[in-house]
């Protein structure tokens, strides 16, 4: 239901470094733990989560069983034009959500 | 032949060893409360990691709790089909402090009430609508909001006469020995906060941030929550969610911190 945090400041300086902030609601589910009659818990993980500027992508990772729940991921860039951010989170159960955030560069 | 020193059996010293030590708890069945100025949130006990993470809303994993919350108070809902901001508009302001009072009393219950009572009582009563489930994510989203709108100020239990007997109903249960571990709330976190149980430190169990994002549970969860870990940690039979002995202990802890400040959402670990 909730949608992904994302946190950019609005206005940067050309050849800034700024900060880039994404938080998303997931389980996490690692696919190693049984309920109380003894079934598996199926595996639930969001599996890659990518960030592009402009349409060139400048962050990825992978993700994998043992990252906690709500996955926060924190890095930098540098300012080059203004534009947009766009982020997107694929999973595991055909799991993907994107979001994007605006960036003015002066 | 040798000489040998009488020496007493290992079972009988460890015997020994147990019955003085159950005879130190025993002494201390009554715990005496903390003194007001020794009263400290579990924040101040917080590594680094977890405190930045409390204290930066972009970090802080029941921001997303709180942004639901936000969405659910504008959204109608119900028979009625009426959302929470049609009669108490900007939550912002006219919930600012509602979460630091409560639980309070309510006369259609005749007894104390908490915040997520109170929310499906509202629910019921003015938007016709069903009472949303304990630990579900709406209700947690919904006292996240209204809670978060108090963070800063003092937890200030109502002065209301009528809550008397419940807050001491509740002090009781708070003293009472339970489990199979036969220990109260009060040995712990009363006598012996400050101290280790195994690698873990006591806290004081002074509820300023509920509902919390638990590390442990990778998820928000309710003082209710938290009350009932403890209790099957004693191995005790939890009391069901909104059962009068939960709330009873809310009201009671709240008052017990009264004058800290209110955290929510905090994180703990």
């Amino acid at each position: 239901m909730a949608r992904p945090l994302i946190n950019v400041p609005a206005k940067v300086k050309r050849g800034q470094v700024f900060e880039i902030k994404t938080l998303i609601s997931h389980i996490m589910e690692p696919g190693f733990r049984f309920t109380t009659t003894g079934d598996k818990i199926p595996r639930d993980i969001v599996t890659t989560f990518s960030c592009s500027y402009n349409g060139e992508e400048i962050f990825r990772a992978d993700l994998y069983p043992a990252i906690s729940a709500n996955p926060f991921f924190d890095f930098f860039t540098v300012a080059t034009e203004g534009g947009t951010l766009d982020f997107k989170w694929v999973g595991d159960n055909g799991f993907s959500e994107t979001a994007s955030a605006k960036i003015v560069v002066e | 032949m040798s000489r040998r020193t009488p020496r007493v059996p290992p079972i009988i010293s460890r015997v020994t060893t147990i019955v003085c030590l159950l005879f130190a708890i025993a002494s201390s069945v009554h715990g005496t409360d903390i003194p007001l100025d020794q009263r400290r949130s579990g924040y101040l006990d917080l590594g680094h990691d977890s405190k930045a993470m409390q204290d930066d809303d972009t970090i802080n994993p029941a921001a997303l709790w709180v942004q639901d919350g936000e969405a659910l108070w504008n959204q109608k809902t119900g028979a009625a089909s009426r959302a929470c901001a049609d009669c108490h508009q900007d939550a912002t302001i006219s919930m600012k402090g509602v979460a630091a009072r409560y639980p309070a009393f309510s006369v259609a219950r005749n007894g104390p009430i908490n915040l997520e009572q109170r929310i499906n009582l509202c629910r019921s009563e003015h938007q016709q609508a069903p009472p949303l489930a304990s630990e579900s994510r709406e209700l947690l989203a919904l006292s996240a909001y209204v809670g978060r709108q108090s963070r800063g100020m003092q937890i200030a239990p109502p002065d209301d006469s009528r809550l008397v007997p419940f807050v001491e109903a509740g002090r009781k249960l708070f003293n009472r020995r339970i489990g199979q571990i036969d220990m109260s709330c009060a040995q712990c976190h009363d006598d012996n906060w400050g101290k280790k149980l195994a690698g873990s430190l006591i806290p004081q169990a002074q509820p300023t941030g509920y509902p919390i994002y638990r590390l442990e549970w990778q998820s928000l969860g309710s003082l209710q929550r938290r009350l009932r870990n403890c209790m099957s940690g004693l191995r005790a039979e939890a009391y069901e969610y909104g059962a009068p002995e939960n709330v009873n202990l809310e009201l009671f802890l709240m008052w017990r911190a009264r004058g800290l400040r209110v955290e929510t959402p905090a994180v703990r670990p």
